[in-house]
């Protein structure tokens, strides 16, 4: 970054929302499984089952409600590689943001894959969730997936 | 956290934060000096000749430059303002307290402060307060080196006198 003018004043700022929010029913239950470490998706009116669970169904609208209990490994069907992790990342190393289609499931969710290096990486490969040491009812209990091949 | 938990998950903590260099730009970190000295300095528009404080280096409306630097009253008139009474983490005041925008004579832009020493149901559009400095070792390039403002016990502005800098 260029240095400012020394006789331009610069300074730190810390903007910060500490929130706590209320889940409701259907992901408060997908979370209290993520504690129990087990990933739950919900039924849609189509059959397709939805993981992580969502409220609604993205067909009718109508409340979800029926909970399926889905695999821990599964496929990862895209991806991106983060060279220079930021410090909010889940991981301090390299790592790939991937959607990740669990087995039993018909969508994929968002999450981290420790493999690495991008060379082991690809659309298709199988992966498997790494959970944290203590697990508390949010996403991050699941610490990443990581990739079911070895090295 | 070494307890089993049978409860289901209500809520998650969502904290959101953000680092950031702030930097001032010529005009204001002139006018955060003359802070640091107990002054208040603003800048006209060559053009309509507003008085914008804190000064951003241009006008807004005209589009150009302004380079004038005027010295301010550190006084004025509240013209809005609200009451907070929902307190908040790294809060510098105790609930239930006023912000206010603050016009300074010679402004035309409003300010927006803290206005204290006078209870929060006795503020009112109109009031003419002043600011009240932190001791003068302690000022530094901030509007920190402002406490708050509180009323002269001057009457009020009347309404047409800051109608049009709201």
């Amino acid at each position: 970054m260029p240095e400012a003018s020394p006789e331009v004043l610069s300074a730190n700022h810390i903007l910060e929302y500490p929130y706590t929010r209320s889940v409701g029913p259907i992901i408060g239950r997908f979370l209290t499984a993520l504690r129990e470490r087990r990933i739950e998706g919900v039924r849609g009116s189509d059959g397709r089952v939805i993981v992580p669970a969502v409220e609604y169904d993205p067909v009718t609208s109508e409340p979800t409600g029926d909970f399926v209990e889905v695999g821990q490994s599964g496929v990862v069907t895209t991806w991106a590689w983060v060279y220079q992790p930021r410090p909010k990342h889940p991981l301090d190393q390299p790592f790939a943001w991937a959607l990740v289609r669990l087995d039993g499931a018909d969508t994929a969710m968002l999450h981290a894959v420790d493999a690495g290096n991008p060379s082991r990486m690809r659309t298709g490969m199988r992966v498997r969730v790494r959970w944290r040491a203590e697990t508390v009812g949010e996403i991050q209990d699941i610490e990443c997936f990581e990739p079911e091949d070895p090295a | 956290m070494t307890e089993p938990r049978t409860e289901p998950v209500r809520k998650i903590r969502t904290p959101i934060r953000l680092d950031y260099t702030m930097t001032a730009g010529e005009a204001q970190s002139r006018f955060l000096r003359q802070i640091a000295n107990g002054k208040i300095f603003g800048q006209r528009c060559p053009e309509c000749e507003k008085v914008y404080v804190p000064p951003r280096g241009s006008c807004p409306t005209c589009g150009i430059a302004t380079r004038d630097e005027v010295e301010l009253a550190d006084q004025g008139t509240v013209t809005t303002f609200c009451i907070v009474n929902i307190p908040f983490a790294g809060a510098a005041v105790e609930v239930p307290y006023v912000c206010a925008s603050v016009l300074l004579d010679g402004a035309d832009i409003t300010l927006f402060h803290l206005v204290q020493e006078v209870p929060v149901d006795e503020v009112r559009m109109g009031m003419r307060v002043e600011a009240v400095w932190v001791p003068p070792e302690e000022r530094g390039p901030t509007l920190q080196s402002i406490k708050h403002f509180r009323p002269t016990g001057e009457p009020d502005a009347p309404y047409d006198a800051y109608k049009d800098r709201m």
